[in-house]
């Protein structure tokens, strides 16, 4: 049991933390640009949303976020432990609580667009 | 006879900072809270684009400050150089390929792992409209 719950955990790590590799640097060089001021065609709010209501859009959007919140998520457990925080149960339980809370928010706010 | 083994006394909370490898370790782990940073910003675009055109507006207005350019152009370099390349680089140790009797040199995963990278960049740009 412990070794197949290990197993689940590590999976999602490893996922996520593939797909943050990949496609972390692009949305932060997006994020940059509109601070920039400019906001590209794709992202004025008719387009965007065009991207979002369609189940490719919706289904790509959800796989990038929860998996980068469990990546985040069982990386974070591990950098407690490394600072010197010895309590893991507690601390394994908070950040998978706040990777379910992004999970369950993402999927909602997709739901309603 | 009682032995007494000598136990090295380690910091449990700056024991990175021995080492030139721990501490690139540390860098590395730490750039969970960009990715936790970037996952709720992008929850919160979601939120304001189910809420309609107007709130959708009020969060690009939002964004756009001096301190967001800095802290962005910050974590895009940090994140390059700490997660994204590192992570390149740790693939062939992860997803060894075996091709018979040889494995599959590591710099062909690696090459494979930055063109693949660079095609999903262009693709992104492409899809919203940057290039």
């Amino acid at each position: 049991m412990a070794i197949a719950k290990k197993a689940f955990v590590w999976g999602l790590f490893a996922a996520g933390g593939t797909v943050t590799a990949f496609v972390f640097p692009v949305l932060i060089a997006l994020f940059l640009i509109v601070a920039l001021g400019i906001v590209p065609e794709g992202l004025r709010f008719e387009n965007i949303y065009a991207f979002a209501t369609n189940w490719v859009g919706k289904t790509a959007l959800f796989i990038v976020i929860s998996l980068s919140l469990w990546h985040a998520a069982h990386r974070l457990r591990v950098v407690f432990h490394d600072f010197g925080v010895r309590m893991d149960n507690a601390v394994a339980n908070a950040v998978y609580l706040v990777a379910l809370i992004g999970t369950v928010l993402t999927a909602f706010y997709l739901y309603k667009i | 006879m009682s032995r007494q083994p000598y136990v090295r006394p380690v910091s449990k909370t700056t024991w990175y900072m021995r080492n030139g490898r721990y501490r690139k370790y540390m860098l590395r782990e730490v750039t969970c809270l960009l990715v936790g940073v970037y996952c709720f910003l992008t929850i919160w675009a979601l939120a304001a684009l189910a809420a309609g055109a107007d709130t959708w507006n009020g969060f690009l207005a939002s964004q756009q400050n001096t301190v967001m350019v800095v802290f962005h152009a910050f974590a895009l370099v940090y994140f390059l150089i700490y997660q994204a390349f590192d992570w390149f680089k740790l693939a062939p140790k992860a997803m060894p390929v075996q091709l018979g009797e040889k494995k599959l040199p590591d710099r062909y995963i690696i090459i494979a792992h930055y063109v693949a990278w660079a095609f999903v960049s262009l693709f992104v740009f492409w899809l919203t409209g940057v290039i």
